[in-house]
C-alpha cells in the first residue's frame, strides 16, 4: 500500500486492473505516447450495412468471449439500447465481458442478472446508480469496477488503456450508411457528445435507431467513415426517461439561499466581468445561480464568453439573449437544450475529449472561469466525494466533477450543510473523486468556507464583506444538528478503484459491511 | 403510561419520522425501524425513541417506525405525539 496525494491508501497492484500508479498532485503526469486509433477497415462500394436485429449485428461484429463493448448514457434514464444489446449478448452464450458506458442509470438494474450469469464480469464507467451500485458495492462483480470522469474516460480510449472492441451507440436520427445525430426524432436527445469519442476510436461500430431517414442524415456527426453497421429497432428509448420539459425554477428555499450565497461569491470573485465563462448543472440550486446571475448581467451590463457542459433552457436563454456568445456542449439536459443545438450553430456539439481530456492540446475546461459543482460529502481538506453516498454504497457519478474543478478559474461546490440528518462536510469524506486542491469555494446553506490556498479569493471576498466561515466551523455546524453518524464498516475487499482523470488512482471502493 | 390504542404521528417526507405505537404483550419496547441512514444513526434513533418512551413511565410498547433523516428533536416530538395518541392522554408535557 501507499499512500497517496490525497492520504488514501492505494495498492501498487490490483487483480484484473494490474499496476496502479497512486494520485501525486492535479497535474503531476505528463503523458507518453500517441493517441491510439481504431482498425483500418474496407466497405466494397454500395454495400449495405443495414441489418435485421441486434443479434445479427452482434455476430456480424464477432463479439467473443472476454471483449469490451461500449455504450453513451445520452437517453438517461430512458435507456434501452444496454438492455437490449445485452440480452441478445447473453442469449448468443458469450461470457465474461467488460461493459464500459460513459454512465449507467436505475434503468439498468437488468444488469445484475448479467453478472450473475457470467455475461459481464467488469465494468468501467462515469456512474453507477441504485439498485445496481448496491450489488456492485456488496461485490457481486467478480472484478473491480474502473470509475473515471469524462474526461478521464475520453483520455483512456485516446491513450488506448481502455480498448472498445465494439460500440453500440443508440441515435435517434440516422441513415442507412451511418451518418446519425441527436437532434430529431422521437427519441432525440441532443448533444452525442460522449459517443462521438466511441464512435472515433471502436474497432467496430454498431448505430441503433429508431429513425431510419433518407440519405443523407445532416447534420452528421457521427459520420459514415466510422460506422459498420446499422440497426433499426422500435424504440430506443422511453421519452420520459431521456430528457425533461424545460427544468423548472426551483421554489425550494434552501436551493433558493444556497444560490444566492453562491452569486454573491461568484460577483465578489473578480471573474464576473465581461467575457467571463461559465458551467453548471442541472441541480435545483446550481440551476438557481443561473437564473439569479442572468439578472446580475443584465443589470450590470456584463456579456459572457461561453457556457459549457451539460446544458439546460437556462443556459439557452442565455445564449438567446445575446448574454454568452456561445455555448459548447457535450449533453442536453433538457428539450429546449435539444431544440437550441438543433438550429443554433453557436450552440456547438463537442465530444467528450475536446470538452474535459486532460491529455490533449488544450481542453475546453482548461478555458473555464467558473464552475458550479455538486458534492455528496466534502471533507476539511477540500476533497469532494461524488460517487458513493455516506453508506458506502456507489450511488452516483464522477461525471466532468475532477476535470472542470481543475480547469476553472475558481470551482464552487454548492451542498446544503445537512442532507438528511447526513452532515455534508466531515473529516474525510467515504470516497475521495475530486481532490481538495482543485476545490475553491464551498457554499452552503450556513454559509461560505474558501480553501485557504486560495487567499486571493479569501481578501476579495472579505473586502466584499461576505460572513467567511473556516470549513471546520462549518462542519462543527453541521454535527450540532444531526450528531455524529456512526462509522460505516467496510470489507478489505477492493471492490473498485476511483481514476484521477489522468489516470493515476485517487482511491479505492470497498465492499461494504452489512453484518 | 400505558399505551390503549394504535396511536401514529409525523409522515414519510424528506427529515421527518413516521412513529406508530401499539399496544405490545411483551414486558418491554420493541421498536422496528427503517430509516434512511440505518447505519449511521439507526442505534442511535431506537434508543432515543426508547428512552422518550420510558422517560413517561411507557413499559411495554411496539413501535413501528420509518424515519428519512429526521433529527433528534423532531423524533421525540414524533414519539411524545404518536404516544399521548396511543395513551389516549391529554395532559400534554412538552417541555422538560
Amino acid at each position: 500500500m501507499i499512500k497517496n496525494g490525497v492520504g488514501r491508501e492505494i495498492p501498487e497492484y490490483l487483480e484484473h486492473i494490474g499496476k496502479l500508479v497512486p494520485y501525486e498532485n492535479a497535474f503531476s503526469i505528463m503523458p507518453e505516447g500517441n493517441k491510439v486509433g481504431s482498425k483500418l477497415k474496407r466497405q466494397l462500394p454500395h454495400k449495405s450495412k443495414l441489418i435485421s436485429s441486434i443479434k445479427e449485428a452482434i455476430k456480424a461484429c464477432g463479439l467473443k468471449d472476454g471483449m469490451t463493448i461500449s455504450f453513451h448514457h445520452h437517453l438517461r434514464n430512458g435507456d434501452y439500447i444496454i438492455n437490449m444489446v445485452m440480452d441478445a449478448i447473453a442469449s448468443l452464450g458469450i461470457k465474461d465481458l467488460k461493459l464500459a458506458p460513459s454512465s449507467l442509470n436505475p434503468c439498468h438494474a437488468p444488469l445484475i442478472e448479467h453478472i450473475k450469469n457470467g455475461v459481464i464480469t467488469s465494468i468501467e464507467t462515469s456512474g453507477i446508480r441504485e439498485p445496481l451500485g448496491t450489488a456492485i458495492s456488496q461485490g457481486i462483480l467478480p472484478n473491480p469496477v474502473v470509475i473515471r470522469s469524462h474526461g478521464g474516460r475520453a483520455r483512456a480510449i485516446e491513450s488506448g488503456e481502455l480498448k472498445i472492441d465494439v460500440a453500440f451507440l443508440g441515435v435517434p436520427c440516422c441513415d442507412e450508411y451511418g451518418n446519425a445525430n441527436g437532434f430529431y426524432g422521437k427519441s432525440a436527445f441532443g448533444s452525442l457528445g460522449y459517443a462521438l469519442v466511441d464512435a472515433k476510436y471502436a474497432d467496430k461500430v454498431v448505430l441503433i435507431t429508431d429513425n431510419l431517414v433518407d440519405y443523407p442524415c445532416l447534420p452528421a456527426s457521427i459520420n459514415q467513415s466510422q460506422v459498420d453497421y446499422v440497426v433499426k429497432v422500435g424504440s430506443i428509448g422511453d421519452p420520459k426517461g431521456i430528457v425533461s420539459g424545460a427544468i423548472r425554477f426551483t421554489k425550494n428555499p434552501r436551493d433558493i439561499l444556497i444560490a444566492e450565497n453562491a452569486v454573491k461569491a461568484i460577483e465578489a470573485s473578480g471573474y464576473f466581468k465581461n467575457g467571463f465563462s461559465y458551467q453548471t448543472g442541472a441541480a435545483g440550486a446550481s440551476l438557481a445561480v443561473t437564473q439569479f446571475l442572468r439578472e446580475k448581467m443584465i443589470n450590470q451590463n456584463i456579456k459572457g464568453s461561453f457556457a459549457l457542459g451539460g446544458i439546460t433552457s437556462q443556459i439557452v436563454q442565455l445564449l438567446e439573449e445575446g448574454l454568452f456568445k456561445g455555448i459548447f456542449d457535450t449533453q442536453c439536459f433538457d428539450l429546449d437544450a435539444v431544440r437550441s443545438i438543433g438550429q443554433n450553430p453557436k450552440h456547438f456539439e463537442i465530444d467528450a475529449a475536446t470538452y474535459a481530456s486532460p491529455f490533449n492540446a488544450g481542453c475546453i475546461a482548461n478555458y473555464l472561469d467558473i464552475v458550479m459543482l455538486g458534492a455528496m460529502e466534502i471533507d476539511t481538506d477540500f476533497n469532494v466525494n461524488v460517487i458513493s453516498g455516506s453508506d458506502g454504497i456507489i450511488s452516483q457519478a464522477a461525471g466532468g466533477h475532477q476535470d472542470t474543478a481543475a480547469g476553472a478559474k475558481m470551482s464552487v461546490v454548492l451542498a446544503p450543510l445537512i442532507r438528511a440528518r447526513i452532515p455534508i462536510i466531515v473529516d474525510k469524506v467515504t470516497t475521495v473523486v475530486t481532490p481538495g486542491e482543485t476545490v475553491d469555494v464551498i457554499v452552503t446553506d450556513y454559509g461560505i468556507a474558501v480553501n485557504p490556498r486560495r487567499q486571493d479569493l479569501i481578501d476579495r471576498f472579505k473586502e466584499a464583506k461576505l460572513k467567511l466561515y473556516d470549513i471546520e466551523e462549518l462542519k462543527e455546524i453541521a454535527e450540532k444538528i444531526t450528531g455524529t453518524p456512526e462509522r460505516i464498516k467496510f470489507k478489505d475487499k477492493i471492490i473498485g478503484v476511483v481514476q484521477y482523470r489522468d489516470g493515476s488512482v485517487i482511491d479505492v471502493l470497498r465492499e461494504v459491511d452489512d453484518a | 403510561m400505558e399505551i390503549k390504542k394504535i396511536g401514529r404521528a409525523g409522515t414519510v417526507e424528506s427529515n421527518d419520522i413516521s412513529i406508530v405505537i401499539e399496544p405490545s404483550d411483551k414486558k418491554d419496547i420493541e421498536v422496528e425501524l427503517q430509516s434512511a441512514v440505518l447505519k449511521q444513526f439507526g442505534r442511535h434513533i431506537k434508543a432515543l425513541i426508547i428512552d422518550t418512551l420510558q422517560s413517561k413511565g411507557v413499559k411495554s410498547a411496539y413501535v413501528k417506525a420509518v424515519d428519512k433523516g429526521a433529527i433528534d428533536c423532531v423524533i421525540k416530538a414524533r414519539t411524545l405525539t404518536a404516544l399521548y395518541r396511543a395513551a389516549e392522554s391529554e395532559e400534554y408535557v412538552w417541555e422538560e
